[in-house]
């Protein structure tokens, strides 16, 4: 079994409707539906949503001290909307994992498998 | 090697216990004598190898687990048995280079590497790629496998389609990189062998005998596709007493038994009109009707600029230049040479002289090898 991160990327600026109350109650339904799957099938380790890139902070060293900067880290146009950890057996069940969060959510998954993670 | 990758999980691991096991025997047969199962020693000294390398190396519990559940006696029914289903475990390693998550030119050069046994610098050399960038290449594909966990097993009845479709593309591509490459003939017979492989291995799969059988129609022909000087000969002037029967015969006998089935597919269409072409003494008596009406077929399975590009040189033949070409200016082929080869062929059957020579030229000045550009540089003509 190997661990794997799911990753949700939105694009900014990608041109599309605003979900109105209905599209976001099926979104709801949707992503729930998906992650008890993931749950009763033992794949689902953490996951969820993140809040919006402008709520983020980046903290970096610069010349030996701490830098704390407003905004996220990457400049560009593209954003992590959330993620998932699952585990799964080989990268055809993880690709599986991820077809299905893609439908759900609409957006492109990055499948990345972890290196050794240690335990708690 | 295909047992021990599936055993190791890991191609590297696997690859420098054969080259040990290899060496071994090397040393060890011509003086005891070949053991009664060649293959399945090499698998069992190369197994106790990798063992000893697992061992020396310890780098995770788990690989160490592994490695004493491979020590002989141990009953796991995964456990691949000497003797047993090599074929197996060949199919495997198709699947595996071929995964979807490995891009194009990465499957192509693991089938080459793995199954195809070439070295480095030789699928380097198919694909004019440095050396050094194909090794990273190869080395960047084995990396993403291991630390992906891209799965080594056949796919499951449902995934087999989607998952068959790269496989097959890949020895079509090596094929055709054998035809445009000249200095390496030896793609098409190796893209052959992989072809003939992946017919016994899967019996059922109708595009897979599709596929060899289109392979090796194609090859029968290649005796006389180019002259002496390396001139391109095209399908009207070939001097069929050279081609080759015995693959025509085969490639045929597929043809029909696929008809039989009655599951077309993209491949299997292309074998049966090369084999009405291979049927025709000569190119007039070519049954054109057939060939349209098996585009027709193709058209609707890959309906694809290319397919519709083939299938108007064909109703040419049946229904002349004027019909062809209006089809021919339909299409949206700018970047492919055959478009404009085609076009000027049939500008020129119409008389219109000026245009065909623009569009000889055009076609000229994006012809892969020295044998098309020359030839379409001379009006499609055959020189001298």
């Amino acid at each position: 079994m190997t661990k794997y991160l799911l990753s949700v990327h939105s694009v900014e600026g990608e041109a599309r409707e605003p979900m109105t109350e209905e599209d976001m109650r099926q979104f709801m339904e949707r992503v729930g539906v998906l992650e008890e799957e993931m749950k009763s099938a033992g794949a689902w380790l953490f996951g969820g949503a993140l809040h919006q890139a402008d709520t983020a902070t980046v903290v970096r060293m610069t010349d030996g001290e701490v830098l704390t900067t407003d905004g996220p880290f990457a400049e560009s146009k593209e954003h992590l909307g959330g993620f998932y950890i699952i585990e799964a057996e080989d990268l055809d069940a993880a690709l599986a994992w991820a077809s299905k969060t893609t439908a759900a959510v609409s957006k492109p998954i990055e499948v990345r498998p972890f290196q050794h993670v240690s335990e708690a | 090697m295909a047992v021990l990758i599936r055993a190791f999980g890991d191609i590297d691991v696997a690859e420098d216990a054969v080259q040990d096991a290899f060496a071994v025997a090397l040393h060890k047969w011509p003086r005891d004598g070949l053991p009664p199962n060649p293959g399945g020693w090499i698998t069992t000294t190369a197994r106790n190898r990798a063992i000893d390398r697992l061992r020396r190396e310890s780098r995770r519990r788990e690989l160490l687990s592994e490695a004493s559940l491979l020590s002989p006696g141990h009953d796991d029914p995964g456990i691949p048995e000497e003797v047993g289903p090599v074929q197996d475990d060949r199919l495997r390693l198709i699947f595996t280079c071929c995964h979807p998550a490995l891009s194009t030119e990465a499957q192509v050069a693991l089938t080459l590497r793995l199954l195809g046994g070439l070295t480095t610098k030789e699928v380097a050399r198919s694909f004019l790629v440095a050396e050094p960038a194909m090794a990273q290449r190869l080395a960047r594909a084995k990396r993403k496998i291991k630390a992906a966990r891209i799965p080594h097993r056949v796919p499951d009845g449902h995934e087999l389609p989607d998952r068959l479709r790269p496989v097959l593309a890949v020895v079509y591509l090596v094929y055709n990189a054998g035809l445009t490459s000249p200095s390496e003939p030896s793609l098409c017979l190796e893209a052959i062998r992989l072809a003939r492989l992946l017919a016994t291995l899967m019996p059922d799969e109708p595009e897979v005998a599709g596929l060899l059988a289109l392979l090796l129609l194609t090859e029968s022909r290649r005796a006389s596709r180019l002259r002496p000087d390396g001139s391109l000969v095209l399908l009207g002037g070939q001097d069929r007493t050279r081609w080759d029967r015995s693959l025509i015969d085969e490639g045929q006998a597929i043809v029909r038994r696929c008809l039989r089935r009655n599951q077309p597919g993209a491949y299997q269409l292309q074998a049966a009109i090369n084999a009405v072409h291979a049927d025709a003494a000569t190119i007039e008596q070519t049954d054109w009707s057939q060939i349209v009406a098996l585009y027709d077929q193709l058209l609707e399975v890959a309906p694809t600029q290319v397919v519709a590009l083939n299938r108007a040189i064909a109703i040419g033949e049946v229904e002349g230049a004027a019909a062809a070409l209006s089809l021919v200016d339909e299409l949206d082929l700018d970047n492919y040479h055959p478009f404009h080869a085609t076009r000027a062929d049939l500008l020129r059957r119409l008389g219109r002289n000026s245009e065909a020579a623009a569009a000889y030229e055009r076609a000229a000045d994006m012809a892969p090898t020295d044998a098309e550009r020359d030839f379409l540089r001379r009006g499609g003509r055959a020189s001298r």
